[in-house]
């Protein structure tokens, strides 16, 4: 998928209401240091919001976050929005407090991984560059 | 406190026991504060010989605080054991609210969901999927009926975790109790009502910082006059903390804060004596036990300082830093959830040990879901075990005179002041935020703690080390789906039966008291005496102010 020489892009975004951005953005520093071009939303994302950016940005990769526990309401209407786009290329990343018994339902959408609390940086890193080998 | 002699006698002493005895080699090359200050291996008088007992400790309740606030502290009154909770709707609250009153919580703390944090209501757009979710759902004055339905709000203190709709919250409350029968002067509580520390951490976020700190010392003047039991405002290191900042940055971006309130409410006309002594502050307890009791003494004597020397306050009250303490969320570990127990009851120690007022111990189910209800029962009989069983609360200020616990309190104050340097020569706190200097340093000390746990120079229990492959599975709460449909269904109800009229006429005073400059408190009470939502005060608030979009950096 992402042609030689060519840094992966990501999309890093906060969806829903809540402000605790503190595991999204050491995600984002992580990504950067490993040589991925990051793209940080900020605050407060909806799923149309989240999309579009994805959409003129051409992101490789979208990493979702939120703990607020609207994951399955917002998770699945951006799930919804990139099939309608045609965006089902995009490797889609979630974490925050997510319960145990909703992973399952998330990777049915279509949802990658989930990476929960206390995940390591470099396992997501790993995740992305392995996802996208494969693809190539 | 010390000899000159003495002390020169002693070093002579350590440097030939150094010599004699340290051969063997350490765990570690450096050994470090949970915030990265460097500690030694022992400390002796030496460490603190400029520290003299009646400048820098004192007596408790006597200037400058560092011991504690009051004489006799826990064994005149326990701290109050105040959970923060919340969820679903004002009906499933009022019961948790009881069940913990029935096992012997002391104060209430309200945990509201996203929406009504950010003044919208249940039936808005931005609100899909959030209703109840992470704290009870209120957009009407009848919620907050049902909240504290059969609760005496003159037996009963109420902390309200709510910034930037605070006052109209609070003016629900006032109107609940009036309603009950009791008169705005007998009720007391706190509203967090800190906007600051929202745009340096939480970012719960409404309108811009000028406007927002023109609101909150309305409540200020207000809550002077009108509801003199209240605590107008915690100013929160809590969140700046869980953002990922060190102990001293929690404390000295946190008392910078409170410098910006103090200074503003100056320049509105009122005088330090009156509202000083109803600010009450919010700290985070972490795992360094004994950083943390440092920062809790130092913040005591820095603030008596503070508002003696800068700010001129001539009461005693005025220099009391008051404070609730809760136990660190971002310490949990989703893994072995089971042993977040132990590190909330070193967190809650630290507290005590520290002379907090009142405190929130976390679940241990907290990194999964929100608390379930065995869950919050444990972490509330962790508070009485250390209240009853522990004897920690006999003695004041028991690790007062430590050498280590001396010098670190000091050593945190003087950092904390090279902040206050800091943020002074970048033009103030609200510079500071506009410049995203709090931001900045807050990501790079989160960025630096999730390296050095990545790289192990931090061991974090069942994180990476100690870990288990097995997974232990905790019931958890999970909030029904139903919650969304009966919580919009109760709004649209009280949408039809309220007057328009009155509703209508609310606003458009709302409007003129806004364009006018006024106070106001007064037009929000009003407004949700006639069941105004508080989506629709909000919006008007919105329209008038503007709103604030922060720069997306990290």
């Amino acid at each position: 998928m992402v042609e030689e020489g060519k840094k992966i892009r990501v999309l890093i975004a906060k969806l829903g209401l809540n402000g605790h951005d503190r595991g999204a953005k050491v995600v984002a520093r992580a990504l950067r240091d490993a040589g991925m071009e990051v793209i940080y939303t900020g605050l407060h994302q909806t799923p149309e919001q989240v999309v579009e950016s994805a959409l003129q940005e051409d992101v490789d990769v979208i990493g979702l976050s939120l703990l607020s526990g609207a994951h399955l309401t917002l998770f699945t209407k951006v799930m919804e929005l990139l099939k309608k786009e045609s965006l089902e290329n995009i490797i889609v990343l979630a974490g925050g407090i997510i319960p145990e018994e909703d992973v399952t339902k998330l990777k049915e959408i279509g949802i990658a991984e989930i990476f929960g609390p206390g995940t390591d940086t470099k396992d997501i890193v790993e995740f992305i560059k392995k996802k996208l080998k494969k693809w190539k | 406190m010390w000899r000159a002699d003495k002390i020169e006698e002693l070093r002579k002493a350590r440097e030939s026991y150094e010599k004699e005895n340290l051969k063997a080699e350490e765990r570690a090359q450096e050994f470090k504060t949970l915030s990265g200050i460097p500690v030694k291996r022992v400390y002796t008088p030496e460490d603190i010989k400029e520290l003299d007992y009646q400048t820098h400790l004192g007596f408790p309740g006597e200037e400058p605080f560092t011991r504690g606030i009051h004489p006799t502290m826990y064994r005149g009154k326990l701290w109050t054991m105040r959970q923060f909770s919340g969820y679903g709707t004002a009906e499933e609250t009022n019961k948790r609210f009881k069940y913990l009153l029935q096992h012997g919580e002391t104060g209430l703390s309200v945990a509201f969901h996203f929406p009504t944090l950010y003044g919208y209501d249940s039936d808005s757009k931005r609100a899909k999927g959030e209703i109840g979710k992470c704290g009870v759902a209120i957009d009407t004055l009848k919620d907050m009926e049902i909240l504290f339905d059969g609760i005496p709000l003159d037996k009963v203190t109420t902390s309200m975790t709510i910034n930037p709709p605070a006052p109209i919250l609070w003016a629900m409350y006032i109107a609940v109790a009036e309603k009950q029968g009791i008169a705005r002067k007998e009720i007391s509580g706190t509203i967090q009502n800190d906007m600051l520390k929202e745009f340096i951490a939480q970012k719960t976020f409404m309108l811009p910082p000028k406007p927002s700190l023109k609101l909150i010392i309305d409540t200020f003047e207000f809550g002077c006059k009108e509801v003199p039991k209240w605590n107008t405002i915690s100013i929160s290191g809590y969140h700046i903390r869980e953002a990922g900042a060190t102990a001293v940055q929690e404390l000295a971006f946190t008392l910078a804060d409170g410098c910006t309130y103090v200074e503003e409410a100056i320049k509105r006309g009122l005088n330090v004596d009156d509202f000083a002594p109803r600010l009450s502050f919010f700290f985070n307890a972490h795992n360094d036990l004994f950083e943390e009791v440092a920062k809790f003494r130092a913040a005591r004597r820095i603030w008596a300082k503070i508002m003696k020397e800068r700010f001129k306050a001539k009461k005693k009250r005025s220099l009391w830093l008051r404070f609730h303490t809760q136990t660190a969320g971002c310490s949990a570990t989703a893994q072995q959830p089971e042993i977040n127990i132990i590190r909330t009851t070193i967190q809650a120690l630290a507290a005590v040990l520290g002379g907090t007022q009142s405190l929130h111990t976390n679940s241990y189910d907290e990194a999964l879901a929100l608390p379930s209800e065995k869950a919050v029962k444990i972490a509330l009989r962790t508070q009485q075990i250390i209240a009853h069983e522990s004897n920690v609360a006999n003695v004041i200020d028991p690790l007062g005179g430590s050498y280590y616990l001396e010098w670190l309190t000091n050593k945190i104050e003087e950092e904390c002041w090279k902040y206050f340097d800091k943020i002074e020569a970048l033009g103030g706190v609200i510079a500071c935020i506009e410049k995203g200097f709090f931001q900045r340093e807050i990501a790079s000390s989160a960025y630096n703690y999730q390296k050095e746990i990545e790289q192990r120079k931090r061991i974090v229990v069942g994180v990476n080390e100690f870990v288990e492959e097995e997974k232990v599975p905790i019931p958890i709460l999970r909030i029904d789906p139903e919650v969304e449909k009966r919580q919009i269904a109760r709004l649209e109800k009280v949408r039809k039966e309220r007057s328009k009229e009155m509703v209508e006429q609310s606003l458009a005073d709302l409007i003129k008291g806004i364009r006018s400059g006024d106070n106001l408190m007064p037009y929000f009470i009003k407004c949700v005496k006639v069941y105004t939502t508080l989506g629709e005060i909000c919006q008007v608030l919105r329209d008038e102010y503007g709103t604030y979009k922060e720069p997306a950096m990290y």
